[in-house]
């Protein structure tokens, strides 16, 4: 939070406030034409307007009185030192498997400070187990912050650092990791450490919540305790992301970071698996496999490959879209493109010269499909053809943002457009799969 | 009851839900589903941290881990915004509008800019673990008798969702009535009669029907009542529905508080503190061995123990009516209740009962060794059950020797009320970030000024002027749930003596007769009224359609007529009962000439009451007369 004693508040007002030495928290009698109203001073969002002053009332609601000049501010008493006790710590047991929780953002553990009506994120070990105690129970969990990031702000230099500190945790001896992260670029995240991060010897767990945690109704902690179970349980080593599989607060499913993908703004179910069965389910206490197909957890020496392009681009093809858009990224010196096509992976043909450069200046084209769901073919229908023989290339059934991150990951390992394009038609870490499995989902 | 000496203090709360297009905080319609829900989902609710306040933390923790809520949901009803899935959108505009209009009739002032809040609830009653609460103004009185009451605030908040039940650990709620606007108005602790927060209640009321704009029917409108006495603790009483119990609430309450300050003291004359007061329990199962006790062997069968623990000097004092049908056994039962889930608890000062016998009751003191002035309570359940059970009749009986605790009770249907909750502090709210402030500019307020609807008092002198009504008429049907309807109707030409009748008088016995007459829509009502002013049925006929209406709401009246054989007869069908009926009084027409008319008249609309206009019988009577005679 922010240092500034009058958060959100400017002109006219601030100067008001400042004159009667106020600060957020304190108490103040305000007096606008007889009418008389007491509390304590709140911050105001710095986005709404300059002419409000919230206060507290005593019987807790905010109310916002509008400034002029008959408002009489006095300042009668100081913002009480929040207080906060630590709940007493849960006694842990002995023998318990090492998880290490690695944040990078987002408030996965956060208390509200009812001064201010601010959230404060708690992340160091200690703090985390007071607020979600059955953590103790469950694993010797150690955990510290990474980053503080919004995830959208989130690009290649942070999945670079997340999966150094992973590896390290992991040589020091843990036995699953956990990473925290806001959900918005979970998949993103989940995808490049699936590729820096190779031959696991175990899970590396992506948790989230969608419902901040301030809230009793957060699922931020069945995310965590079903997130620690399973690093610290499940048979697999395999990069994945855990959050809730419906709507209820049941089970959890594990989904295969270069297979998942965030399909809802809002819900707890939002992210779902594509092309692809999820790993395994946390329900009642208990992991249960559901894909047969997955790297068992192992003794293996963990290989960390975390360099990644900044010079490759996902664009999405759209009707009447201007072919100068692809013609920008090649003179602005881009080397690979994954473009989201249309169904089997169809582009409007005033595309194909663009095309035609790439294939000739050696940048590297990736074909996906926007329908997000299904594999791409480009023989099917003769604009799917013309595609290949530009050289384009048919990307199976990853997803867009998995291709993505794959090429970034690829031309971060060479140069070679040649031995890009082989990486990337090569299953690495389960994200090319050659048959599609048949699977019901949630809209 | 002598309430000045007690010094009662009674403010009130009253909630009334809005008649609003739209849900406050979303685009779903606010209806209550009778059919099977469409789907159903469950949860568990945390504590947020620093939410732990007052409550043992530890406790409520560990009472909240334990519990699953299931909600239930229809896809006309709600939408991801009830389930917690979306975030709210902003607030309804029609529900400010509404708590405007209160506002200025009530001389209140509006705040400059409406703030939405979050009001921590975990009872599994708001599926976000908290209720969206915003304060629209502050101050405002209202006249009573002669006397000025002041109101300290008006809120527009969300309902909560429906209770279905509550089974062990889980409880069940329908979503439908989450999210439906509310008006709260808050009054200040001014009232010190029962009789007083009636007629407060009863004017808070009237005003907001006089807006026209509040959702009728039962468990819309619900007061909280906060009742103390002197010495006593504010106690929050909850969700009273029925006006004609508020009375008895706040006097059951006054006289509750009262036994328990005589308790008190009691209690300090023993010589007792609250160090004498320890956790203690006894496995007193072997005294059991051979009980009768259905309770007891039940819970023998399920692995479960009898576990003991004694009261010292509370002998005589738990069995202590508090008011009728209260003890401080029950305040003590629901403690425990709350706390462990247990069933229920003895006590000695109830037994021998419950096929407990004399023997196992002496046993019983003996084994922990009670003296004659101490009581002793046991509980039959898991052990660990009986332990939490028992901690919490030990708290509770640790606030005996203090006098009253404050507490958050539920009003029962008998005026009696029980303990729910520790009654929160004011930290539980903290600003809904997800929802903008909403400007009161001064476009708005003189706009609402503008359109203020009459006060309750105005509307009786012009109803007994425009609409020709006595003042009985006029007073009931401004005090009923179809004030907007039957001006609406009135002014359509509907007999506005007729309507005031039915709807008021004809209604509420149709109601005492144990119709549900709620499930009437005004869109049913207006249909009736329709057909009568018609023709295609009579004004006779208007109580049965209704109560068929109300028994099946998903006819309309058209329908309903067929059904009841209430249609019309023609004129072909008219003349041939009427042929039939001069046939048979050839001689009456030939001695009283024309003036047979009267006694025939009576004769044919015995047999087509309901079924025809007496103008049309007479004049079809007139003319089968005329005809006969030539």
């Amino acid at each position: 939070m922010s240092k500034d004693e009058l958060t959100g508040y400017r002109g006219q007002l601030r100067s008001a406030l400042t004159s009667v030495g106020a600060e957020i928290g304190d108490k103040l009698k305000v007096v606008i034409n007889n009418q008389q109203y007491s509390g304590s001073l709140m911050p105001r969002v710095e986005t709404y307007d300059d002419w409000h002053l919230i206060i507290k009332l005593s019987s807790g609601y905010n109310v916002g009185l509008a400034y002029s000049n008959d408002m009489k501010i006095n300042k009668v008493g100081i913002a009480p030192k929040p207080e906060f006790k630590q709940p007493p710590l849960p006694k842990a047991e002995k023998g318990l498997p090492n998880i290490s929780i690695i944040s990078t953002g987002g408030t996965i553990a956060s208390r509200v400070d009812y001064v201010t009506g601010g959230v404060v994120s708690a992340m160091t070990s200690r703090d985390l187990l007071g607020i979600v105690p059955e953590l103790v129970e469950i694993a010797d969990v150690d955990a510290d912050i990474l980053y503080s990031v919004f995830s959208e702000d989130i690009g290649h230099q942070y999945w670079e650092g997340m999966a150094q500190r992973a590896y390290e945790k992991i040589k020091a001896g843990a036995d699953g990791i956990i990473f925290t992260h806001g959900t918005d670029t979970m998949g993103y995240s989940s995808a490049a450490i699936s590729f820096a991060l190779q031959s696991l010897p175990c899970p590396v767990i992506f948790v989230g919540s969608q419902r901040s945690s301030d809230r009793p109704s957060s699922d931020n902690a069945t995310n965590l305790m079903g997130g620690v179970y399973t690093a610290a349980h499940a048979p697999f080593a395999e990069v994945c992301v855990g959050l809730h599989e419906n709507t209820s607060d049941e089970s959890i499913s594990y989904i295969r970071g270069t297979k998942v993908r965030k399909c809802h703004t809002s819900s707890r179910y939002a992210f779902q698996p594509v092309n692809d069965f999820p790993l395994a389910r946390y329900k009642n206490g208990a992991v249960e496999m559901i894909n047969s197909n997955y790297r068992k957890r192992q003794d293996s020496e963990p290989k960390l490959f975390n360099k990644f392009s900044d010079k490759a681009a996902l664009v999405k093809f759209h009707p009447d879209m201007n072919p100068m858009v692809l013609d920008y990224y090649i003179d602005a010196g881009y080397r690979g493109l994954i473009i989201e096509a249309t169904g089997l992976g169809q582009v409007n043909k005033i595309l194909w010269p663009q095309l035609e450069r790439a294939h000739k200046e050696d940048v590297f084209v990736g074909i996906v499909s926007q329908c997000i769901w299904g594999r791409v073919n480009l023989n099917v229908y003769s604009h799917g053809r013309e595609l290949l023989d530009r050289g384009a290339v048919p990307m199976a059934d990853m997803h867009g943002e998995t291709a993505y991150v794959k090429l970034k990951w690829c031309m971060g390992q060479t140069e070679d457009t040649e031995k890009v394009k082989d990486l990337m038609l090569k299953n690495l870490v389960g994200e090319l799969n050659p048959r599609t499995p048949y699977l019901r989902r949630m809209g | 009851m002598d309430y000045a000496r007690l010094g009662l203090m009674v403010g009130i709360e009253i909630h009334q839900e809005l008649a609003t297009k739209h849900k406050l905080f979303c685009n779903c319609t606010p209806k209550l589903n009778k059919d099977e829900s469409d789907f159903t989902f469950t949860r568990k609710l945390r504590p947020a941290q620093s939410e732990l306040g007052e409550i043992d933390p530890a406790a409520l923790f560990e009472f909240l881990k334990g519990k699953t809520i299931i909600y239930e949901a229809n896809h006309d009803s709600s939408c991801l915004v009830e389930m917690d899935e979306e975030p709210p959108g902003s607030l309804d505009s029609e529900a400010l509008d509404i708590a405007l209009q209160f506002t200025f009739l009530t001389n209140g002032t509006p705040v400059d800019e409406v703030q939405v809040m979050r009001k921590t609830v975990v009872d599994g009653s708001n599926t976000g673990g908290f209720q969206r609460t915003s304060v629209v103004s502050l101050g405002g009185k209202i006249k009573v008798a002669e006397a000025i009451y002041h109101l300290e605030q008006v809120a527009v908040e969300e309902d909560a969702a429906r209770k279905i039940e509550e089974n062990g650990d889980t409880i069940t709620y329908r979503l439908d009535r989450l999210g439906i606007p509310l008006i709260e108005i808050t009054t200040a602790p001014e009232m010190n009669t029962p009789e007083e927060v009636y007629l407060v209640a009863a004017r808070i009321g009237a005003i907001l029907r006089a807006t026209g704009r509040v959702r009728r029917g039962l468990g819309t409108i619900r007061q909280d009542i906060n009742v103390s006495i002197k010495n006593g603790a504010i106690i929050e009483i909850k969700g009273a529905q029925d006006l004609g119990m508020i009375e008895t609430i706040v006097e059951y309450e006054a006289q509750r508080q009262a036994t328990l300050l005589e308790i008190a003291e009691t209690l300090k004359d023993r010589g007792m503190t609250e160090s004498q007061l320890t956790k203690d329990f006894l496995d007193v199962s072997h005294v059991f061995k051979e009980t009768e006790s259905n309770i007891i062997v039940d819970a023998f069968k399920s692995g479960g123990k009898v576990c003991a623990l004694k009261l010292k000097g509370f002998n005589g004092l738990i069995g202590k009516e508090l008011c009728p049908n209260r003890r401080l056994g029950t305040e003590m039962s629901d403690h425990a209740k709350f706390m462990s889930g247990v069933k229920g608890i003895f006590h000695t000062d109830e037994l021998p009962r419950y096929k407990i016998t004399r023997q196992e009751l002496a046993a019983l003191r003996q084994t922990v060794y009670a003296d004659p002035n101490d009581a002793v309570i046991i509980v039959a359940d898991e052990e660990s059950k009986c332990k939490s059970a028992l901690i919490a009749v030990v708290d509770r009986a640790k606030q005996a020797l203090l006098g009253v605790p404050a507490e958050t009770r539920s009003a029962n249907p008998d005026g009696t009320t029980r303990f729910t909750r520790p009654r929160p502090g004011a930290a539980r709210m903290y600003p809904e970030t997800d929802v903008k402030p909403v400007l009161v500019s001064r476009e708005m307020v003189a706009d609402i000024k503008g359109r203020l609807p009459e006060m309750p008092e105005v509307k009786l002198a012009r109803f007994q002027k425009d609409y020709g009504l006595n003042e009985k008429l006029a007073s009931q049907i401004i005090d009923s749930d179809f004030l907007s309807l039957f001006e609406e109707l009135a002014n359509k030409g509907v007999s506005s003596t007729l309507l005031a009748v039915i709807l008021t008088e004809d209604l509420t016995k149709l109601r005492r007769d144990g119709v549900p007459v709620e499930e009437l829509t005004d869109e049913a009502i207006t249909e009736v009224f329709e057909l009568v002013q018609s023709g295609s049925t009579v004004k006779e006929s208007i109580p049965e359609l209704l109560q068929y209406l109300a028994l099946h709401p998903d006819q309309n009246a058209t329908q309903s007529i067929d059904e009841l054989g209430l249609e019309m007869l023609g004129e072909d069908a008219l003349r041939a009962i009427i042929d039939e009926v001069v046939a048979g009084s050839v001689d009456l027409i030939k001695t009283r000439g024309m003036r047979a008319i009267g006694p025939l008249m009576g004769a044919t609309m015995g047999k087509v009451r309901g079924k025809a206009q007496p103008q049309v019988v007479q004049r079809l009577l007139q003319a089968a007369i005329e005809a006969r005679l030539d």
